[in-house]
């Protein structure tokens, strides 16, 4: 014996004996002949060629592979039916060094998961997929997949597969070659030895590209599944020659390996002392708020109501920031969605001295109206005593009340005449602090400050609370009470 | 204390990257956008990954993905794109993989609209996908929480190896309100079961199959009794004036919120009420229903449903209290005013007396 | 005279295979593979009752194709001379 050495023998990658399984350890749980069995030998063999079996995840999906981890010694996430790109992306992605593969089958890949696969080589994920095709549901016991021959029976095909019922067989290589991002994609053949050879190869290759850093690979196996066909294994690899190879031509339908360079490594993580301002939570973007509250007890309940565009939601915010750097609760609730596009908009601000129960707001003492529909919907809902904003010169007579104090003008137009209709909200705001001095003007002006990001803008602004203050100075003394 | 005014679904984001989370895999659905937005802004500034999925199917096994390699992952969404995600949840849990998903709710059934609801509370809670699990499910009241709950989420998720949900609805979602965030940001941490593509984690294997019964039976067991561990050492809720309450009112979210303005209105008339509030819906806080249940006359429950917490409140009950429930539903959100009408009628219903009233008697 | 017809006889093969009758499903795939009909499937069953494949002791050239026809990872051994010559006996 000593005169000879091992050519061939069982992979690294596999575990010697298979202790994950209940009974028969020695064996896998592939039928006799099934191709199963000699791509996991491929693919254990790639593995080992290549001494990534320390930094490999292999991926398995249901199909007559989802007990791959009974045999390869390699990292095992196993996942539900055609989900495998999905979990292949992320595993990928949270361990960019490993090398993740795909192993799935045609009811998997190129029925239930068809989303899922599409958009994962669409996204030219570096992954490598290997696409077992036998054009049959093998665990499920032969019912039809995607595959199936135009005329063949399965369980659920019984008088074979219809063109008009069941539509065409599915080329998944031919799919994916549409795309850009693929790197890789070949379809080979379980039909002789020689087609095991290249697909071997093939499966060494797709690997290669993850190892070297380039995009999406994809190796589609036609393979035997002599149980389900009802033939012997020597039989089923003729098919595979004489009618699947027909149907599914083997050959590179991409290899952009040559062309396409290494992706670009992430950047470097930040370190967490980083975080906070790379977050926005540094000093520039928060309120250090005064450890004591104001002393007289306030509760500003403030609707703000327009229409979309006005800036409705926004000099809320300003509301909401003013208080909080007054050291006051605050709350700011929108109404949201499709109304916040065209239509009608409001906000429920909230100001208070105590903690906020309710951020709801359905007695306001204060309301903002920017225009006519906002005024009627919400004037009766003020409370006795209150404050009504309304952006126009005069009140229509059934939104007359003398409880509260109305302060009218059209500070649209007042906005106008600074310079941009858009600040008419921030000239409403300056008639309102000026009216009932909710918080102070460095208040406001901080939390403008804070809310306005261009210069440019904070200056209109700026001017447009003034303007604001200035106009309510004249109303209120003639109109309120 | 700095703190900054900030929307329900962009603290949870920022919370979650200083709690360690540096993946987030979605798909974008109203009301809960912003925290698929804001995690494209901020999670590559990070280090993290941020994705956005073909459908959330494909999110949550992004999230498997990345739980299974050993990284704090969350995704988000909203009642239709949650019943999609059903499936995953269930291979989560059988896998026992830690991960956060925030559940912003909006109406339904089917496409319904956008604004708040609460029926998403039995597809969460109860579970909506397959065989013997549950999801630990906490519920914000406030933007604060929001932030405060989604740190501890990824907490319990690791500690109970298992998916966590933020279920809020749409307008704690886009509220804005001032938030303090957590003030050291936490390491991502090593998870010794991780698939982790290293010599060491070579032999570990995520996976929810257990082929012999028996040992399907034994997993089953296991996750029982973790189970039973966070009902017994998991369950939070806040008690508002309960002390005297003759009345207990229960609701969480933002309804809990319009519940403590409903508890001041009728207080200032003289009626003995006050709020239970589950911070989690699961574990539910039964012992402390059966704790109020000896002094209490009555309970009422208040959600933006038809009543779904309403069946998680009578099984704690078991018959001891009657309870009365008020919902409304399809994005309506009842004033304070409203719920105190109703409160009122079944206290007057069941013979509870307003204070002075006693007072009188004696 | 002998001595000659011996030489001829133990032409020293190339390669030699090992089978595990533990491991083999008896599906003929290497059988059919190998040209110079070095396996063959044993008319006896291994314990789950296949016709394992066995070497037929001598003839094999050491391509190692059995080993990639064979579904199963540890079925098949391929050994490979490593001496030129065999040493005289
Ligand atoms: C959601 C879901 N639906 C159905 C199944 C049942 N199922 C298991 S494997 C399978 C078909 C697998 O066929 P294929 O992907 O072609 O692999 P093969 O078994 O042929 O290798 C099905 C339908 C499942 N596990 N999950
Ligand atoms: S059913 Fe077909 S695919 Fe499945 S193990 Fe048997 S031969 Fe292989
Ligand atoms: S190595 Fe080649 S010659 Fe030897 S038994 Fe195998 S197939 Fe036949
Ligand atoms: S190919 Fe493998 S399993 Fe099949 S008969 Fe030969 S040794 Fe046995």
């Amino acid at each position: 014996m000593s005169e000879f050495s091992v050519l061939q023998q069982k992979a690294e990658s596999f575990y010697p004996n298979y202790g994950r399984k209940a009974e028969l350890q020695h064996q896998t749980h592939y039928c006799p002949g099934c191709g199963h069995g000699i791509i996991s030998k491929l693919l254990a063999r790639a593995i080992d060629e290549l001494g990534i079996q320390d930094r490999t995840i292999l991926v398995n999906p249901v199909g007559c592979s989802v007990f791959g981890y009974y045999y390869f010694d390699v990292g095992n996430i196993q996942s539900a039916h055609g989900r495998a790109p999905a979990v292949a992306t992320a595993a990928k992605r949270a361990r960019p060094h490993s090398v993740v593969v795909s192993y799935q089958g045609d009811g998997d890949l190129a029925a239930i998961g068809t989303a899922e696969i599409l958009h994962a080589a669409n996204r030219g994920e570096p992954i490598t997929v290997i696409f077992v095709n036998n054009a049959i549901y093998g665990m499920t016991g032969g019912q039809l997949a995607p595959t199936t021959p135009v005329g063949a029976k399965s369980t659920t095909t019984p008088y074979g597969r219809s063109i008009f019922n069941e539509g065409y067989p599915l080329h998944v290589c031919e799919t994916l070659a549409s795309l850009e991002a693929p790197v890789y994609l070949e379809r080979v053949a379980i039909g002789n030895i020689k087609g095991i050879l290249q697909a071997g190869k093939a499966i060494r290759r797709g690997l290669e590209n993850q190892v070297n850093g380039l995009g999406f690979s994809l190796i589609e196996v036609l393979s035997p599944c002599p149980t389900i066909w009802k033939t012997t294994p020597q039989d089923a690899q003729k098919r595979i020659r004489e009618e699947l190879s027909k149907i599914y031509p083997v050959g590179v339908f991409r290899d952009l390996t040559g062309d396409r360079g290494a992706r670009p490594a992430a950047l470097p993580a930040p370190t967490l002392n980083e975080l906070p301002a790379l977050l926005e939570l540094d000093a520039a973007h928060t309120f250090e708020t005064p450890d004591r509250r104001p002393t007289q007890a306030v509760d500003w309940r403030i609707k703000v109501a327009g229409f979309g565009g006005q800036g409705v939601l926004m000099l809320g915010e300003v509301l909401a920031e003013a208080g909080l750097a007054a050291g006051l609760d605050v709350s700011w609730l929108p109404s949201y969605g499709p109304e916040m596009r065209s239509g009608t908009s409001n906000c429920h601000v909230r100001l208070a001295t105590h903690a906020i129960d309710s951020p709801l707001i359905s007695r306001p003492n204060v309301l903002l109206a920017l225009n006519e529909p906002s005024l009627r919907k919400f004037v009766h809902t003020v409370e006795p005593g209150g404050w009504v904003l309304y952006n126009a010169d005069t009140l229509p007579p059934d939104c007359r009340r003398d409880d509260v104090n109305f302060v009218t003008d059209s500070f649209t137009k007042i906005a106008d005449g600074i310079g941009d209709t858009r600040v008419g909200n921030i000239v409403m705001l300056g008639a309102l602090m000026e009216a009932a001095h909710l918080v102070g003007d460095e208040q406001v002006d901080a939390a403008l400050a804070h809310t306005v990001k261009s210069a440019r803008w904070l200056e209109f602004d700026r001017k447009a609370l003034v303007a604001g203050k200035l106009a309510a100075r004249r109303i209120v003394q003639g109109v309120v009470q | 204390m700095p703190k900054q005014l900030i929307k329900g679904n962009e603290a949870i984001v920022k919370s979650a990257i200083l709690a360690g989370c540096r993946a987030f895999y979605g798909y974008p659905i109203t009301p809960a956008s912003e925290l698929a937005e804001a995690a494209a802004k901020y999670m590559p500034l990070a280090g993290g990954t941020f994705l956005q999925a073909e459908s959330e199917t494909a999110s949550i096994y992004m999230l498997f993905g990345a739980a299974a390699a050993g990284v704090r992952a969350m995704t988000a969404s909203s009642g239709p794109g949650i019943s999609l995600m059903q499936e995953g949840l269930s291979y989560l849990a059988g896998a026992e993989l830690p991960c956060v998903i925030a559940d912003i709710m909006r109406g339904g059934p089917g496409l319904g609209n956008i604004a708040p609801e609460q029926g998403d509370y039995n597809q969460v809670v109860k579970g909506g996908g397959h065989g013997c699990y549950h999801t630990i499910v906490l519920a914000p009241d406030s933007v604060q929480e929001m932030a405060d709950l989604t740190a501890l989420a990824f907490d319990l998720a690791d500690a109970y190896r298992n998916p966590v949900f933020v279920l809020a609805d749409g307008a704690i979602g886009q509220m804005m309100e001032p938030v303090e965030f957590m003030a050291r940001p936490v390491e991502p941490r090593h998870m010794p079961w991780a698939v982790e593509a290293t010599p060491e984690t070579r032999k570990n294997l995520v996976t929810s199959i257990y082929l012999e019964p028996d040992n399907l039976e034994a997993h089953i067991r296991k996750l029982e009794a973790k189970y039973r561990r966070c009902e017994r050492e998991e369950v939070r809720f806040e008690e508002y004036q309960t002390g005297d309450a003759e009345v207990v009112l229960m609701g969480y979210g933002i309804t809990a919120r319009i519940l403590k303005a409903v508890v001041e209105q009728l207080r200032a008339t003289g009626l003995r009420v006050g709020l239970l509030r589950p911070i989690t819906l699961y574990p539910f806080p039964v012992a402390a229903v059966q704790r109020l249940a000896r002094s209490a006359k009555l309970f009422g429950v208040v959600e933006l449903s038809t009543g779904q917490m309403l069946d998680d409140v009578r099984l704690a009950l078991n018959g001891a209290r009657p309870v009365e429930f008020y919902g409304r539903a399809g994005g309506n959100v009842p004033p304070a005013e409203e719920v105190a009408r109703f409160v009122r009628r079944i206290a007057r219903q069941y013979g509870v007396a307003v204070a002075e009233e006693e007072l009188a008697h004696v | 005279m002998e001595g000659t017809h011996m030489a001829t006889q133990i032409k020293p093969d190339r390669g030699m295979v090992e089978v595990n009758q533990e491991e083999c499903k008896g599906c003929g795939l290497c059988v059919d593979v190998c040209t110079p009909k070095a396996l063959q499937l044993s008319t006896g069953l291994n314990r789950y009752g296949y016709h394992p494949a066995e070497y037929a002791g001598h003839g094999c050239n050491g391509c190692g194709l059995c080993f990639y026809a064979c579904p199963e990872p540890g079925a098949i051994t391929v050994y490979k001379r490593t001496l030129a010559e065999p040493v005289a006996a």
